[in-house]
């Protein structure tokens, strides 16, 4: 790709980012109750847990309340950045011919959704910083904040959403060959919803699935973007888990590719 | 000329139609059956994981929280089966003016909304469930007694019909702001709190959850009652709340209606 390309598709992603955050900006209300509903979930987490922390004398599995607050309240952060386009909404998509305009374009649909989605979640942590003022008032998350773990956070969150959206848009690939893929979804969501650290700190799993959740992508979405802003990780670790994000948005993209390559020569236009 | 059907053979009639409706899609079934399957998988395996560290949450035992995720998965698939769908196409039928057809029925039009649609395969997950629940109930042995039983049916009655008020009311919102799936879904998200007993909540989040949102007594009372650890008073509370909620579902309905003024044509 000459150097003009690598400039057009900056511009394109710029483009994409602003139509995103212009159109949830429009659904701010619709936004912000979704936030809602995101909320409960890890509330009902660090109930869950905080209970059972103060009947094992104040702390479980190296968690104590303050740290299990501060686990829970980024938690709703990387929740909003991890959301991506949909692997069901593919099949909405295939079905009614709606990919039909993307395939003439120069530019890869792909990019389109990603920088769409890349765009939203600035409205988004807009609408976040209020329910994680009232958040900390209510638990009191101990967090030690460090720049270094603020900047390693911020690549690190934006790293997740990377691996996160090529999860599912591979997984959306299926609705090319099948439309009853709704329960194979349901199978990797929860997956996802146990190894990624997303209904409880991986710490707090027995060690085999500890090992499991390690050959998994989701953890690197999840888990790892907290840990690093609370600060549980060492410089190395971050390191280390900056790189398996790395590998893992490689590997995926390849995937993606290669998928993609088999999924459009199936593929017959209908509709408009 | 026939009578008119009254009621209960009307609502038979549309549920009977729904089903015949879903049997065309038979396919469904297996996606369901798992959908059921991972969503006790997922429930198991976090109350596993919790009991790994604790021998007992907020005075629950893992067999008495077990009942608590089999109400909590009847209770949600008598939702998806009959309220949810049909909650739905009432906020679709607002929004496009196509009500009208449903409101100049010669029938109760609260009635006619709330049997239109079925979505037969999700009494799976009633049926996964009950047999949670059973399991749960042998495990606990002889502290459950037929009063229990009896007190248990009565309890998820109430709690079915609580849960039915307050999305009927949600969806009523829709006559005046026509978009309101985003608060019906962000109900499906608090609905997941009463995977857990409410004994574990906060108490600013326990009170959201017995008086805004009554999970306390549509999941955590006919779990305790079923568990054998109910303080009966609550049964009581539990019809109260029902009654409030039926009277208060009925009324802000009427007056949904009554600022109906069709969006169609």
């Amino acid at each position: 790709m000459t150097t003009e390309n690598h400039f057009s598709l900056f511009r394109y992603y710029l483009a994409g980012s602003r139509v995103g955050f212009q159109r949830d900006l429009q659904y701010r209300l619709a936004a912000f109750m979704v936030l809602v509903g995101f909320l409960i979930e890890p509330v009902v987490y660090l109930s869950v847990w905080t209970a059972v922390a103060r009947t094992q004398g104040g702390s479980v599995g190296g968690f104590d309340q303050g740290q299990l607050a501060a686990y829970y309240v980024v938690w709703t952060l990387v929740r909003v950045y991890n959301t991506a386009f949909d692997p069901k909404a593919w099949e909405w998509r295939i079905r009614e011919g709606r990919i039909n305009v993307f395939l003439s374009q120069p530019v890869h649909m792909f990019h389109r959704d990603f920088s769409i989605f890349m765009g939203s979640k600035l409205v988004w942590t807009i609408l976040w910083i209020p329910i994680a003022f009232v958040l900390t008032l209510i638990f009191r998350p101990a967090i030690e904040w460090h720049v270094v773990n603020v900047a390693a956070f911020a690549v690190a969150i934006w790293g997740g959403y990377g691996v996160r959206f090529l999860v599912l848009y591979v997984m959306g690939m299926i609705n090319f060959w099948t439309t009853r893929g709704a329960a194979m979804f349901g199978i990797v969501t929860a997956l996802e919803l146990i190894f990624s650290g997303r209904l409880v700190p991986l710490q707090l799993l027995p060690d085999w699935a500890q090992s499991l959740a390690a050959r998994m992508p989701f953890r690197w979405t999840f888990q790892f973007p907290i840990e690093v802003l609370i600060g549980r990780l060492e410089p190395a670790e971050v390191l280390t888990g900056l790189g398996y994000q790395f590998a893992w948005a490689t590997g995926l993209g390849l995937l993606f590719a290669l998928v993609w390559s088999r999924a459009v020569r199936r593929y017959e236009a209908v509709g408009n | 000329m026939n009578r008119p059907a009254g009621p209960g053979r009307l609502a038979l009639l549309h549920v009977r139609l729904g089903i015949q409706q879903e049997m065309q899609y038979r396919a469904n079934f297996w996606v369901q059956l798992v959908n059921s399957v991972i969503a006790l998988g997922t429930g198991i395996v976090a109350i596993a994981i919790v009991y790994q560290h604790t021998e007992t949450l907020a005075g629950w035992s893992p067999e008495e929280l077990v009942t608590v995720l089999g109400v909590h998965l009847m209770v949600g698939g008598f939702l998806r089966t009959l309220v949810f769908p049909n909650m739905y196409k009432l906020m679709q039928d607002v929004e496009q003016g196509t009500l009208d057809y449903t409101l100049t029925r010669p029938a109760d039009s609260q009635l006619l909304v709330s049997v239109r649609e079925v979505e037969l395969w999700s009494l799976i997950d009633v049926l996964t469930g009950a047999g949670v629940l059973v399991w749960a109930v042998l495990r606990l042995g002889d502290r459950v007694g037929i009063f229990h039983y009896l007190a248990f049916l009565v309890a998820l009655v109430c709690g079915s019909i609580i849960l039915y008020c307050l999305w009927i009311i949600a969806a009523t919102l829709a006559f005046k702001v026509v978009r309101v799936d985003n608060v019906m879904q962000m109900l499906s998200g608090i609905y997941d709190a009463g995977r857990w007993p409410v004994g574990v909540y906060p108490g600013w989040l326990r009170g959201g959850l017995t008086f805004v949102v009554p999970l306390a007594f549509a999941i955590t009372v006919p779990a305790e009652t079923i568990s054998g650890r109910i303080d009966w008073i609550w049964l009581l509370f539990t019809g109260l709340a029902t009654s409030v909620a039926f009277v208060a579902a009925r009324l802000i309905w009427l007056w949904g209606i009554r600022n109906y003024s069709g969006a169609s044509a």
